[in-house]
């Protein structure tokens, strides 16, 4: 399968990937040629076959709604790029 | 005391022979001779691991100690460890201080082993030789031009050049066996859902699994016995009964060969065109040896096993693209230096932190996963996945093992797969079926190949028969000696 740089665009896009016009042939190359591996996958005949997502075919378990977690604000927001006050700093996005 | 196994280890720091600190210093000095050429070693933090080995020291000087309390694992660095920078090979996480212990972490913790410091890896585990870390690639021991193998290759190069007394590693598509194979060591993925992938991060969540990396099959059977367990705060935690992995180690079934009765299946799809002709010969030859020890060989067939491939490269991008969504340069990791709006610092900094392997996997996942493909890609390959696993299903009724190649070739050189992402992507084409299936896999040294690099040989065991495959590995490693050879070059010679 040959994918277009039109959907190599959508994709990086779809991602929140910067691709420059450089970068954007090189990966409609690589990745039509990973396409034309995934293809021999189409041709097999599925009809009636359940999708398997785990192996044991387990359901989610649940548990008791009640708090597992401490607060660790301060050690988490030591790792974060940019904080303010408590609050995790990102461009205005409301205007 | 290098080529010592984890119980001889065990046996003298009880002893009081050798003191968990004398044994982690040994290591430390190893690591500061040996990793400048080898880059195994992303972090250590001497001071740290001497400060568990302290406390190790109390416990066996206060007759309170376990089979591993005292003995330095190294950490691939793909496991949270609380304090420890923690980057999956990635830029994104260069700086990333793990505020939290993994379930695995916590486990060694818990049995009193020292974290001797985070391996080499290729980036977010995609990768199958260790050459799309961000940090560098591992070299290979056997020879520093090769490739280690991955994703966990800085673990299998550390335990084969004896950096560490043992190692963990991860295993989606083959990272924990092929490079296993590659630097001659040995290496067990467990049953999907034995191992807690709490703290460890993720992948492809569905075939993610932890697993021990060491050089014997009675390493890895005491390492399982730390690492397994049900954990609620994995949701495919498996709960089951506390097992003792090395509990068949010895197990004979009766007769005067040790193996007698074990039915060793074949499948003919492992043994047809793109296997080396060297690792035909070392394979063949180890079932030659099986044989000697009392197996039977039964001719199987997988007969979907070589839509593998193809399955795994929609199933573990789709994945990975949503697990890799969280990093965003919000809340912690990379973020671009420069931009204008939050679309733009969300686009700048994925680019600028992701290397190229990672945002071909995201790129493939987005677009599988995107609107109108879902049921032509994932869907599909979801159904595949079960004729996969099926094919397991039925050959395990007449066979108890499978056994094969782990990978196609010895040691590549770097580079040689060139800038063909589909090149590399056939070194897993043994390994990716055991994990689509959710079955427990190993590889064990077996001999060598041309220019004298080690090959392994796959062991495929059914749900759960991690201490069987234990017994099968190990009963071997009595009658062969391949596990106890070591590289030259990593300055054994006289200790």
């Amino acid at each position: 399968m040959s994918l277009t740089t039109a959907d190599v665009r959508k994709v990086a896009r779809l991602a929140r990937l910067a691709i420059n016009e450089t970068e954007i042939e090189t990966a409609r190359a690589q990745l039509s040629g990973i396409f034309d591996l995934i293809a021999e996958m189409q041709a097999v005949d599925t009809k009636g076959i359940a999708p398997m997502s785990h192996a044991q075919d387990l359901s989610q378990r649940l548990r008791e709604d009640v708090v597992s977690e401490a607060d660790q604000r301060e050690l988490f927001q030591s790792i974060a790029p940019q904080v303010e006050a408590g609050l995790y700093l990102v461009p205005q996005v409301i205007e | 005391m290098l080529n010592s196994s984890l119980r001889q280890l065990g046996s003298a720091l009880r002893a009081r022979k050798i003191s968990s600190v004398e044994l982690t210093q040994l290591y430390l000095d190893r690591i500061t001779a040996l990793n400048p050429a080898l880059n195994a070693f992303v972090t250590t933090n001497a001071e740290t691991s001497l400060a568990q080995a302290r406390r190790a020291d109390a416990l066996l000087a206060g007759g309170k100690a376990q089979p591993l309390t005292g003995i330095p694992i190294a950490q691939k660095d793909i496991f949270c460890a609380k304090g420890w920078r923690t980057t999956c090979g990635s830029k994104m996480l260069e700086n990333f201080i793990a505020p939290y212990d993994a379930h695995v972490i916590e486990q060694f913790n818990n049995a009193g082993a020292v974290n001797l410091g985070k391996t080499n890896m290729d980036e977010f585990a995609m990768g199958s030789s260790n050459e799309t870390s961000h940090f560098g690639a591992v070299k290979n021991p056997w020879d520093m031009t090769r490739v280690p193998g991955g994703s966990s290759g800085g673990t299998a190069a550390a335990v084969a050049a004896r950096l560490c007394a043992a190692a963990t590693g991860t295993d989606t598509g083959g990272s924990i066996r092929q490079p296993a194979a590659l630097c001659g060591i040995s290496g067990l993925k467990p049953t999907y859902g034995v191992v807690s992938r709490y703290g460890m991060i993720a992948f492809a969540s569905s075939l993610d699994q932890a697993g021990p990396m060491a050089r014997s099959a009675e390493d890895l059977a005491l390492l399982l016995n730390v690492m397994a367990g049900f954990d609620e705060r994995d949701s495919t935690s498996l709960q089951r009964d506390k097992e003792d992995y090395a509990r068949e180690l010895n197990k004979q079934v009766g007769g005067d060969k040790p193996l007698n009765g074990l039915r060793i299946g074949l499948p003919k799809e492992f043994f047809a065109a793109g296997m080396g002709s060297d690792v035909a010969k070392a394979v063949e030859a180890a079932i030659t040896a099986y044989k000697k020890l009392g197996a039977t060989i039964v001719d199987i067939s997988l007969p979907n096993s070589r839509l593998s491939v193809p399955v795994y490269y929609v199933l573990a991008p789709a994945e990975a693209s949503s697990n890799l969504s969280r990093f965003d340069g919000v809340r912690y990791g990379y973020r671009a230096p420069e931009y204008a709006d939050l679309t733009e610092m969300y686009e700048k900094s994925r680019a600028q932190g992701f290397g190229a392997e990672v945002k071909r996997r995201i790129m493939i996942g987005t677009y599988v996963l995107s609107h109108g493909y879902y049921d032509a890609y994932y869907l599909q390959a979801q159904k595949i996945r079960r004729l996969i696993a099926q094919d397991f299903t039925d050959a395990f009724k007449q066979c108890d093992v499978i056994m094969g190649p782990t990978a196609p070739s010895t040691a590549f050189k770097f580079g040689e797969k060139g800038d063909d992402p589909v090149q590399m992507y056939l070194s897993d084409i043994y390994t990716i079926a055991v994990n689509l299936a959710g079955l427990p896999g190993m590889s064990i040294p077996c001999g060598f190949g041309d220019n004298a690099m080690p090959v392994g040989l796959q062991i495929i065991g059914n749900y759960f028969a991690e201490a069987q495959m234990l017994n099968v590995a190990h009963q071997f490693q009595l009658a062969t000696d391949h596990h106890d050879r070591a590289p030259q070059n990593i300055g054994l010679q006289g200790s």
